[in-house]
């Protein structure tokens, strides 16, 4: 009484989902191995260089440049994370203290179910993106979702039951209400322009975005604005500098994971790297044409499953540039005082976002207008 | 200080400052009565003057007088003329006269002493890194304070032989010697045992001793300490730490009656050596060389440390209450000892009323060396007289207590650091007996004890000897005892308290002083512990004059 | 009184207003960066050069003859500020022929690198040159005993220095000499 189909299908998606989660995770260790090379490029120095697995390390040539590389080093700070000494301070609140990473965690990898890779021609002609769940509503998924991971920031902060964490918590929610909005706004001119009258397909859907920038030119040279407005709010949200008023360091002494240490913590680290991760794949879905080729340019390659597995690297490597952006303007800009953060986030970007939203709004109709030629 | 009061007194001008100095003082001693000091090598208060190290060349004069009417000149403004001797004058050996006029600092003096300093450096050897007495050497002080600061001498210097072994507790390095011939005239004067002196002239003088003798005698070590340099050094000390390092607490010596005033030099609790403390009533700047390392008991291998009942180690409040239980009710025989010092004395005696118990005190003697040994060889056997214990002078056995142990008359002793086995009692008379020993060091009787209570020495803690002379003489802690030890006073109280239902003497020093001082025919009427600290304190021996004492004419006491 | 004088700042441009082209300088700077010379030295593998006059680890020398210099003095020990030093001082033994006429030598010389704080003084205050902080400046130990350097561990860490003086030697020398009188 089986449907076999159903149970392929399911099957299908079950080994995808363990790849999408093995490779976010993967891309998230090996982005903070970046963070520090990047880092210690910036800086003169030399970074992670000691780490190797037995035996590779005597592998000639081969091994001293993957050691040089510090290729074995996410594996080892997990290792590190994992073996730490458990330490819960006393006077937390224990239920929400152990929920707070899971609640940071679990977001960024849900986001990713509606994360298209590519897309390839099957036999019989259909076109099949390369995704978990291809929702009509992909962005607001994502949107709606990724937001839920202020929560585990904030419970974090809350239940460590210590002023740092909690001064930590309440910046990262402040923050996060602010930039949302933003957020949100820039996007709209994005589904305005994509969701033209006459289209056959109008969707929210990252892929149909990804689609209308085949062939023709990307989103970024249509919207720059928008996307300059996604893309520091993309800053706000996942918490990097000069945005990284939960975390501040220097003031609050970590933040919100002050009284976290161990593999709770390593779990935050995960997260964070992860929602950058996930962060640029959507910046490069929306603005940089996804996996397709450049510009106004055709894809080189075919629609077939090479063509695929081609266009799926191409995006990778658009995303892995963006990781390296976030990173390289953390390690140039000092971080915004709290209040600066507000004012930008208020003063000057949601005021500039409704603008271009408006501007936009005049601009579709007006193409609107003359392409159905409307009387 | 010494006290000008009942002395008749002169009046002189110290630079510039007219002072009353008595009569008969040199001008060493007179400055320093008015804190002016005039450096000084081969002087020594209590020696002969020598006057051969020349460092104490003052400017020294008197007013002038006509010499055919006698009339004083006097200068234009009416004051006196003053004749100032046109060469500088030794301070030593300058007595102070009637309108003497002395100037301790001037150009003169300054060029003097400069002068001097240059030439007793120039044989000097740079030793000061390997010579103990760096740190407390007076040419070192005055080469600092008087000296010229850098050397003109560039010929080679005299080589003469070093470490040489003087005697047995000395060792003499020639080179650092500056000819004061101090230790001559100590050896001379003091010790009567004539063994230095100078062989050579000039430059090439040594010090060294008599053809086949050496500087043996019980007080060689003085020697050591009034050497101003490092010539002379204790065999003993030699080498074994800077003398910066050591902290010197005053104490009282306990090898014999004379009861010699001591300085405890000792680091971080551990003593490196004693030294003389002067008192010009008891012991002048001296001490016996004997006397010097009984310090070495403090540490000694055969040490009390841990309280023990049956030989097992214990607690201290389990062995004091083992120990109360075993006398209490008993026919009790308490030894005392006249190493004990007045307190500990005071509250044995009560302990012996407490428990109604017969008492015993040994004394030991010896050979009196007219001195500063005297015949009896404890510390204080007329504390053990004046605190009430004794009443009649002690035997150097204890056959009475053996002959009344053989009677059967006694089935516990309290025994206070004395060895009953070699003081005329016999194991078997001992046998079944309970002994409470309380003492520093193990011997024959700790064996037998039932009861051991680990004490401390004289260095470990403070309290009372009375000297041969009836001086009461109080000495404070010099060093901490040994780890988890407890004074002897604090163990008597607690043993009092344990045996004496109504017993108010606690070890506090006052209360016990208090209770001393309280009888009305008291020796120590109006005295209390802090008056015995501060220095030798005469108590009234009117009641002990019959008693035959064996000390014999020495220093500072007359029979 | 000093005058102050408020300046007035250039207003700023719009596109300065907006930071956008000062980060993307910022950002050029950074990764011109990147490809600059590293600066890090590969820290147990490469070693610094030490300066001449750099304080170390101090350590006790013995003079090109191999003689031990130190004569127990403890002036180190006295002068030392984090009381650092212990010396338990001694004699030469009998008959050593090139040495017993110095006297004195250390039984035992403990430094405790946990107290010291590497100021030098001991190498200043020494008078017979023995004790320098040399150009050893990692020291490490898994307990409190084994950060205590003792006699053997100094002298092996000091070695030998030049000597300019040879005090004692020439002491000796004169010595031999004795006097001609």
């Amino acid at each position: 009484m089986f449907d076999y189909e159903l149970i392929q299908l399911i099957l299908i998606k079950v080994i995808f989902a363990f790849l999408m989660v093995g490779a976010i995770m993967t891309m998230a260790g090996y982005s903070v191995l970046a963070e520090r090379k990047v880092s210690a490029w910036m800086q003169g120095r030399v970074g992670p260089n000691r780490t190797v697995l037995p035996f590779v390390g005597h592998i000639p040539v081969v091994g001293s440049l993957l050691k040089g590389l510090g290729i074995f080093q996410p594996l080892a700070d997990g290792l590190k994370f994992l073996f730490k000494e458990e330490i819960v301070p006393g006077h937390v609140n224990k239920f929400y203290y152990y929920l707070a990473p899971i609640v940071a965690l679990v977001p960024a990898l849900t986001t990713m179910t509606v994360l298209p890779f590519g897309e390839f021609v099957n036999a019989e002609g259909v076109t099949i993106p390369l995704i978990l769940a291809d929702l009509d509503i992909g962005i607001l998924f994502v949107l709606a979702v990724s937001s839920l991971g202020v929560y585990g920031i904030v419970l974090a902060g809350w239940s460590s039951n210590s002023k740092y964490p909690f001064l930590g918590g309440i910046r990262s929610s402040a923050q996060m209400i602010s930039y949302e909005l933003a957020m949100g706004l820039s996007l709209l001119p994005v589904f305005l322009w994509v969701s033209e009258p006459g289209s056959t397909v109008s969707s929210l859907s990252l892929v149909e975005i990804v689609r209308s920038q085949q062939g023709s030119t990307w989103l970024l040279i249509i919207q720059p604005i928008s996307a300059l407005i996604f893309l520091i709010a993309l800053f706000a949200e996942t918490n990097r500098l000069p945005f990284d008023m939960p975390e501040s360091e220097t003031d609050l002494v970590g933040g919100f994971h002050t009284e976290y240490g161990s593999f709770k913590f390593g779990i935050f680290f995960v997260a964070e790297y992860a929602h950058i991760v996930i962060g640029s794949a959507i910046f490069t879905l929306l603005f940089l044409g996804g996996w397709n080729f450049l510009p106004w340019l055709d894809n080189p390659w075919g629609a077939d499953w090479m063509g695929a597995l081609i266009g799926t690297g191409w995006f990778i490597i658009k995303t892995i540039s963006l990781i390296f952006f976030f990173i390289w303007v953390r390690w140039t800009l000092p971080r915004f005082r709290y209040d600066q953060v507000m004012d930008l986030g208020w003063t000057k970007l949601l005021p500039l976002a409704l603008a271009n939203l408006i501007f936009y709004i005049f601009v579709v109709t007006w193409l609107d207008q003359s392409n159905l030629n409307l009387p | 200080m010494i006290s000008t009061q009942k002395t008749e007194t002169v009046s002189i001008v110290l630079d510039g400052d007219e002072v009353e100095v008595p009569v008969g003082m040199n001008l060493v001693d007179a400055a320093a009565l008015f804190q002016k000091e005039i450096p000084h090598y081969c002087y020594h208060p209590q020696l002969s003057v020598a006057g051969n190290c020349r460092m104490c060349l003052i400017e020294m004069g008197t007013p002038m007088r006509d010499r055919g009417t006698g009339e004083a000149i006097l200068n234009e403004d009416g004051s006196p003329k003053i004749g100032w001797v046109p060469k500088p004058v030794i301070g030593c050996a300058t007595t102070v006269s009637p309108g003497m006029h002395v100037k301790t600092i001037s150009d003169k003096v300054k060029d003097c002493r400069e002068g001097i300093m240059e030439f007793l450096l120039v044989n000097h050897p740079l030793d000061c890194p390997i010579c103990d007495q760096a740190g407390e050497c007076r040419l070192q002080e005055f080469a600092t304070d008087y000296g010229r600061g850098y050397s003109r001498y560039t010929e080679r210097k005299n080589v003469k032989p070093k470490r040489t072994r003087l005697g047995p507790r000395v060792t003499l390095d020639d080179e650092r010697c500056i000819l004061c011939s101090r230790c001559i005239r100590f050896t001379q004067e003091v010790a009567k045992d004539d063994v230095l002196g100078f062989v050579d002239r000039g430059s090439y003088s040594t010090l060294t001793c008599f053809p086949g003798k050496e500087l043996e005698n019980n007080y060689s070590l003085n020697t050591v300490d009034i050497c101003p340099v490092g010539a002379l050094t204790s065999t003993d000390f030699r080498f074994k730490m800077r003398v910066w390092f050591l902290k010197e607490s005053p104490s009282i010596c306990t090898e014999s009656s004379a009861g010699c005033n001591i300085l405890v030099s000792s680091r971080e609790g551990e003593i490196y050596r004693i030294t003389p403390r002067r008192n010009d009533d008891v012991n002048d700047s001296w001490m016996t060389d004997s006397g010097r390392s009984l310090f070495k008991k403090v540490r000694a291998e055969d040490r009390l440390a841990v309280p023990s009942i049956k030989q097992e180690k214990s607690s201290f409040d389990q062995s004091i209450q083992t120990a109360a239980e075993s006398l209490k009710d008993k026919k009790v025989a308490i030894v005392g000892s006249c190493h004990a010092t007045l307190e500990e004395l005071y509250l044995l005696n009560r302990l012996s009323k407490a428990t109604k118990s017969k008492k015993y005190l040994r004394g030991h003697f010896g050979q009196d060396d007219g001195i500063l040994l005297s015949a009896d060889r404890t510390p204080n056997l007329r504390g053990a007289l004046a605190s009430g214990f004794a009443n009649t002078y002690p035997r150097d056995n204890l056959s009475k207590l053996n002959s009344d142990l053989k009677k059967g008359v006694i089935d516990a002793v309290l025994v206070l650091n004395e060895d009953l086995l070699s003081s005329g009692v016999e194991a078997e008379s001992l046998l079944g007996i309970s002994i409470v020993y309380l003492g520093t060091h193990a011997n024959d009787t700790t064996n037998l004890a039932e009861v051991i209570i680990p004490t401390l020495t004289s260095f470990e803690k403070k309290g009372t000897f009375i000297n041969r002379s009836f001086f009461a003489q109080g000495f404070e802690q010099s060093i901490p005892g040994l780890p988890g030890l407890l004074p002897d006073v604090h163990i008597l109280s607690k043993l009092l308290d344990e045996l004496d239902n109504e017993n108010k003497v606690t070890s506090d020093f006052s209360l016990i002083w208090k209770n001393l001082s309280s009888p009305p025919k008291s020796p120590f009427k109006g005295m209390s512990f802090s008056d015995s600290l501060g220095g030798s304190l005469k108590i009234d021996e009117t009641k002990w004059k019959d008693l035959p004492f064996v000390e014999s004419n020495a220093l500072h006491y007359k029979k | 009184m000093a005058k102050t004088v408020v300046l007035d700042r250039k207003p700023l441009s719009f596109s300065e207003r907006t930071y956008l082209p000062q980060i993307a300088n910022g950002l050029k700077t950074t990764f011109s960066n990147m490809f600059k010379p590293k600066v890090t030295l590969q820290y147990p593998e490469e070693k610094p050069k030490i300066p001449q006059n750099y304080r170390g680890v101090p350590t006790l020398v013995k003079d090109p003859n191999g003689r031990e210099k130190c004569v127990s003095c403890q002036l180190c020990e006295f002068v030392c500020p984090p009381k650092a030093i212990r010396i338990t001082p001694g004699g030469v033994p009998e008959g050593e022929d090139d040495r017993e006429h110095v006297e004195k030598a250390p039984e035992e010389f403990e430094i405790n690198m946990l107290r010291c704080i590497y100021c030098g003084y001991c190498q200043e205050v020494c008078p017979e040159e023995a004790i320098f902080l040399q150009d050893e400046y990692s020291s490490s130990g898994y307990s409190r005993e084994e950060m205590i350097n003792n006699k053997a561990k100094l002298y092996e860490l000091g070695g030998t220095l030049p000597d300019q003086h040879y005090k004692w030697d020439k002491k000796k020398k004169a010595e031999g000499q004795g006097n001609s009188h």
